[in-house]
């Protein structure tokens, strides 16, 4: 039976997660909840293991040890149809978009459309195509291929085609990495209005601390394994603690 | 798999090869079960037989028609000692549809077909492609894999039938300039000795082909390496595999044929 989640509640709960490579000890025990319709951003320096935790998340790397409960499921122990099932209500936006570069920005938004709906007649599917790609902005952009766009328009793309299966849950990996300040903010921008629009609930990881202000409803900062404040960006940068500091100086002086 | 093993068993290369052997076993079977699960991607496969078809029609017809030609040139001072050249086009024949159209047709495929989804699929793997069809709870094995190793197992019997023919092309041309023999007469010279057994034969050795090539180069594809360098090495050891593989199918289904012919 389907579980309908209310406001506040939570939609994702990580419990003492672990997670390693080889002696490589990523994720040492994480904690973690985020409530229905809330942004919570996760902010890390680079290879702490931040992209890690949403992989595990939709199933694309199991944890050593500890729970990961997305809308009520415990992922890990999810295969077959029940784990499709659970990544039909997942988006997730990959940092470099992965968009299928055969094929064009139509054909990237019907593929996942039409092998997991049936019976969509080709009025509805390019009403929906359309639909999702004039929220991004970037209708006219429907004939052409990846290579021919943008880096920004490339991850306004990537989100168009995780929204067109309509999830609850957004998992964005360093969505604005890469891209000028302009389009960063264009970008923190659309994470916003997918979140009033689609009634998502999202975790967007990054580095990024105008992206954690601008997007976050919550911040976790993950250092060595493990959150080590959680709360508003006010709350999280009004610190002592020498290494949140750091981050925040290194980040803003930058 | 074997990345994080720190105690081995027989020894770390020894260790790595089964792991590797195990890693090829479980695709095999995967292939199995995925083919005959949930619907058929048949608008890919007929992409994918056009595309294989496309990429190496050319290069098939001209390494067709130097074989069929060049084979003949040399067989001729052979035959000429016993005043046997009149048997030219029915040894050509033989030879053409036994051996060296299957095999020609596997060789230049797995370089050109194998080495090309091995880098395809590759380049898919590290460009998170291949996860992206994942989290889109769309199947990729069933996408990528299944309808490539179809669509070889297909179309390179065809291209191996369109190649015997050039290379009989390319012997007639050597026989007419030097022998007058009509194009006809040399047919039917050519197809007298030819057997149910040998087209069957050489249908066999080329679905035993396609399928190796699809396989191998989608396996070697779909499990490379991040980075651009696994890209690389995917689509080469595709090739070396393949080739190897096809000259160990080429003897057994040569024996077993032989078997068949006695």
């Amino acid at each position: 039976m389907e579980e309908d989640f209310k406001p506040g509640e939570p939609v994702i709960e990580v419990r003492d997660l672990y997670k390693s490579f080889g002696d490589l000890h990523v994720l040492q025990g994480v904690d973690l909840t985020v409530t229905k319709g809330e942004n919570m951003v996760v902010l890390g320096r680079s290879g702490t293991g931040k992209s890690v935790l949403i992989k595990i998340m939709i199933g694309l790397l199991k944890q050593d040890r500890g729970d990961c409960l997305v809308l009520g499921k415990e992922v890990s122990k999810l295969d077959g149809n029940d784990l499709r099932d659970l990544r039909l209500k997942i988006g997730f936006s990959f940092q470099n978009s992965a968009l299928y570069d055969s094929m064009t920005v139509r054909e990237n938004l019907e593929f996942p459309l039409v092998r997991n709906i049936k019976d969509l007649t080709r009025a509805e599917i390019n009403e929906q195509v359309e639909s999702v790609l004039d929220a991004v902005g970037l209708l006219q952009t429907i004939n052409q291929v990846p290579a021919e766009l943008s880096g920004g328009q490339r991850k306004r793309i990537g989100i168009a085609r995780t929204l067109i299966l309509k999830p609850e849950v957004m998992l964005y990996d360093e969505p604005t990495a890469g891209l000028d300040p302009i389009t960063c903010l264009e970008i923190n921008e659309l994470i916003n209005e997918v979140k009033e629009k689609y009634q998502t609930t999202s975790i967007i990881i990054t580095h990024d601390l105008t992206c954690a202000r601008e997007t976050g409803d919550r911040i976790a900062m993950l250092l060595d394994g493990k959150f080590l404040k959680t709360g508003t960006f006010e709350e999280v940068f009004d610190t002592d603690e020498e290494r949140i500091k750091s981050f925040y100086d290194y980040n803003f002086i930058q | 798999m074997s990345a994080n093993k720190k105690q081995f068993v027989y020894g770390k290369s020894l260790d790595n090869a089964l792991l590797a052997v195990y890693d090829a076993y479980i695709f095999f079977i995967r292939f199995f079960r995925e083919i005959f699960r949930g619907r058929m991607e048949f608008q890919e496969i007929v992409r994918q037989c056009y595309a294989i078809g496309n990429r190496s029609l050319l290069l098939i017809s001209l390494t067709g028609f130097i074989t069929g030609m060049v084979f003949t040139k040399q067989s001729r001072p052979s035959l000429s000692e016993f005043g046997a050249t009149s048997w030219l086009p029915s040894l050509v024949a033989i030879a053409i549809v036994r051996a060296l159209a299957p095999l020609v047709t596997a060789l230049i495929s797995a370089g050109k077909i194998g080495s090309s989804i091995g880098a395809e699929l590759g380049s898919m793997r590290v460009t998170e492609q291949i996860d992206a069809m994942e989290v889109s709870a769309v199947n990729p094995f069933k996408f990528l894999v299944v309808t490539r190793v179809v669509a070889c197992t297909i179309a390179i019997p065809v291209l191996m039938f369109y190649c015997s023919m050039v290379s009989l092309m390319g012997a007639f041309l050597n026989v007419t300039l030097n022998e007058g023999t009509s194009f006809i007469a040399f047919f039917e010279n050519a197809f007298e000795q030819i057997t149910f057994l040998d087209i069957w034969t050489s249908v066999a050795k080329a679905v035993a082909y396609g399928f190796t090539i699809g396989m191998v180069g989608s396996y070697q594809g779909y499990n490379a390496s991040k980075g651009t360098e696994g890209v690389g090495k995917a689509a080469n050891a595709a090739v070396v595999t393949s080739m190897f593989l096809i000259f160990v199918e080429e003897v057994i289904i040569v024996q077993v044929s032989n078997y068949f012919r006695i």
